[in-house]
């Protein structure tokens, strides 16, 4: 079996990982499950993963690469530290949706699926987030904002700049 | 006081729940008042949230739109002074304000969402919980659950309205000893969160259903394949799993009965074609998310080559309710061939958003005008689109038409997984149609050439249309590529893809043409045939159209007339909304 290099990854992350490796290999159709382990613990999926479940599961990486690649959750590359999701579903894109990402494009000078060049902020879309009555809606890391503005984007945004101890901005406020 | 519950579902959260729940919380704790603080999930009100009930002995009182810093006069007038805070309740004994909202809502599948505490299973068995599948163990045989299930006139609610009591029956007579149960909840449908509140809100009354379709087809395996951009649905589900697997009603001898039945979680990866059934096998087995051809169907052989009976969440939630109550008392409500009642999610230019549960028979115009208020801002309703991506839009004219499987696919569009969103007359009808096929063209597996390669050059031909390129021609290259992609697709994204644009077709060919022979957007709305004005006789230079330019496209000094720069202008129309002297025009 090929062994990662420790100095390859943080030692807490082989550890989370190796441990639903160990765990989920056996288990019918566990390509997927480890795939989102494997992008839980580090951010996104790192090459050398794709051969050690490759080797574990006896799935060429060729296929498991044609897996990676089909479903949009998956990521190669690594994140900024948040993760901003830009909702575009119908309720979102009837009710300004289009506006609300010229602002984000405009105050952090990415398109979508690119990363800020200080690495604060990756945008990203969604199909929809369910969120349809408060729309138009984002999602930073895990948490959402509704009924947005472009004023409110900007500001919601500049809070995130800022150190954590320092934000103010809070949805219904 | 008895109780207070605070609204904490995906929306509740986002306007503010959580942070409503923790300052009560403190209030409550400071103050040393004797009441229960429990979190409960979406009662369909969006457009109130946060929601707050203060209960009594005798008497309850829902607050609309609570934000932490109105927490304080609720805890200090109402539950310590005993004087509720009167302008801000909607719902008490003497107080009805939303009743129309309400009104004609007949709730089966949100029968316990916004009561129970879903985090609960003391709750869901207070409510009646967990006594269908007893029944079911202890006094019906496998046929006879079928049986009550047929009789209901249920029918899956996912969108494919194919009967489910014949669906359990194919997967009951199936060969094999081992079958599965899968609950599809990928609710892939932008515009679509009935599925997700109804997990969030009362997860075991999915579970409940689940057990029962394992009983009456003999499975002893269940997935549930839920989105991974609901997790706050996938922990809600969790957490009931485990706390019926505590109590005996999940895994060995379930109820102490000879059943075994085991049920996991398995996350989507973000494919909206996996909300297709074969494909969604194709997932839970670790594959890429493409569909296979049907026959054989999963009811013979399905996840893993064996026998597999899936359903949608809603499907699921109207089980135990039928069983308990008996298939006439379903069936007695709706249409002839649409039994039962409908989730539907509200969205877009409509006043109330939010969701309904309605008896199938009840009018377009029914929901959007007395249950949802009409459309707001004082719009003209235009157009409602129902079914997603594989719908269609059915104008303001055949509003009349009673929501049923059978009246809705006669217009075009599909009843869909509930989806409704309400559209008025500033939306433009080829920029939605345009919009669909994007999405679609994201989502297609790739398999056949015709959904793959023919929603790309439709998509083409609306690019070229919607930024003032049409040509007469493209309208009849588009109409013969969409019957070509309907017929020659594998799977229901490619057949029903190009619904969006036959239905806009169909009803809203003059906006097609104003594009391509005007060169005009009838609807305002796409930016390559728009330009903003400001009037210089009429500004006034009070620089706020300056002010609220997100990309500083406007210049001028205070009190002499303004300019945009129309290089940098992005036609989004702020400055336009917030001139209080009409100086801007829209041309």
């Amino acid at each position: 079996m090929t062994e990662l290099k420790k100095s390859d990854f943080e030692k807490k992350t082989i550890v989370d990982f190796k441990r639903d490796l160990i765990n989920k290999r056996k288990q019918h159709g566990s390509l997927i499950p480890l795939l989102q382990s494997a992008q839980d613990s580090y951010g996104y999926i790192p090459e050398k993963t794709i051969y050690y479940i490759s080797e574990l599961v006896g799935i060429p990486s060729a296929e498991i690469y044609g897996v990676i690649t089909f479903y949009s959750q998956f990521r190669l590359k690594p994140l900024g530290k948040h993760v901003i999701r830009i909702c575009e579903g119908t309720a979102c894109h009837v009710n300004g949706a289009k506006n609300i990402l010229k602002t984000l494009q405009n105050e952090l000078r990415i398109s979508i699926d690119e990363t800020s060049d200080d690495g604060l902020f990756t945008l990203l879309s969604v199909a929809c987030l369910g969120c349809c009555s408060i729309s138009p809606v984002i999602m930073i890391d895990s948490k959402i904002y509704g009924k947005l503005t472009p004023d409110m984007t900007k500001k919601i945004i500049k809070d995130y700049k800022k150190p954590k101890k320092q934000r103010v901005f809070i949805n219904n406020e | 006081m008895k109780e207070i519950k605070v609204g904490v579902a995906t929306c509740g959260i986002a306007a503010g729940g959580m942070l409503v729940y923790d300052e009560l919380k403190k209030e409550i704790k400071n103050n040393n008042i004797d009441v229960e603080l429990k979190k409960t999930g979406c009662m369909g009100m969006c457009y109130k949230e946060v929601l707050v009930e203060v209960i009594g002995d005798s008497d309850s009182y829902l607050y609309e739109n609570i934000t932490t810093d109105k927490v304080k006069r609720i805890v200090y007038e109402h539950i310590i002074n005993k004087k509720p805070v009167k302008e801000w309740i909607i719902k008490s004994k003497n107080i009805n304000k939303e009743d129309a909202f309400f009104k004609k809502q007949k709730r089966i599948v949100l029968r316990n969402c916004g009561i129970i505490d879903p985090t609960s299973i003391d709750d869901y068995i207070s409510n009646n919980g967990y006594t269908a599948i007893q029944k079911c163990l202890n006094d019906y045989s496998a046929m006879e659950v079928i049986d009550i299930i047929t009789k209901s006139g249920l029918r899956g609610r996912g969108g494919g309205g194919f009967p489910t009591g014949l669906k359990w029956k194919f997967a009951n007579q199936a060969a094999g000893n081992k079958k599965y149960i899968i609950c599809n909840a990928d609710e892939g449908d932008p515009g679509a969160f009935m599925d997700r509140s109804t997990i969030e809100g009362d997860p075991h009354s999915v579970l409940e259903g689940m057990m029962i379709a394992g009983y009456a087809i003999q499975a002893d395996e269940a997935y549930i394949y839920v989105r991974a951009e609901y997790p706050l649905a996938i922990e809600r589900l969790s957490i009931a799993i485990k706390q019926c697997e505590k109590r005996g009603f999940l895994g060995k001898n379930i109820f102490n009965s000879n059943m075994d039945f085991k049920i996991r979680i398995k996350e989507g990866a973000g494919a909206f074609v996996c909300g297709e059934e074969t494909a969604l096998i194709s997932s839970i087995e670790g594959k890429r998310g493409v569909p296979r051809i049907r026959p054989p169907f999963p009811a013979n052989k399905g996840l893993w080559g064996k026998p597999t009976n899936i359903n949608n969440v809603e499907t699921y939630a109207n089980i135990s309710w039928i069983i308990m109550n008996g298939p006439q008392a379903f069936s007695s409500m709706g249409t002839e061939k649409s039994k039962g009642t409908k989730v539907f999610a509200l969205a877009g230019k409509i006043v109330r958003s939010g969701l309904a549960e309605v008896p199938m028979g009840i009018t377009i115009n029914e929901i959007i005008f007395d249950i949802g208020g009409g459309i707001k801002d004082g719009k003209k309703f235009k157009a409602v689109q129902m079914g997603g991506p594989s719908g269609g839009c059915i104008p303001a004219s055949m509003g009349d038409i009673k929501i049923d499987y059978d009246e809705i696919t006669k217009t075009g569009a599909i009843m869909g997984s509930g989806g409704l969103i309400v559209l008025d007359e500033t939306i433009c009808m080829v920029d939605l149609a345009k919009y669909f096929l994007t999405f679609v063209q994201n989502e297609s597996c790739g398999k056949c050439t015709f959904c793959r390669i023919g929603t790309k050059r439709m998509l083409e031909i609306l690019e070229k249309i919607t930024s003032g390129n049409g040509e007469e021609k493209d309208l009849l290259l588009l109409e013969d590529l969409a019957y070509k992609v309907k017929e020659t697709s594998l799977c229901g994204l490619g057949q029903t893809a190009p619904n969006p644009v036959l239905t806009t077709l169909k009803y809203f060919r003059d906006e097609y043409e104003a594009h391509i022979k005007e060169k005009r957007c009838p609807a305002h709305s796409c930016t390559a045939l728009l330009t903003y004005k400001i009037i210089e006789d009429k500004c006034v230079g009070c620089t706020l159209c300056a002010q609220k330019c997100p990309v500083n496209a406007i210049s001028g000094k205070v009190k002499e007339p303004h300019k945009i720069d129309q290089d940098a202008c992005i036609k989004c129309g702020l400055c336009y909304d917030s001139c209080k002297f009409d100086a801007i025009e829209k041309i």
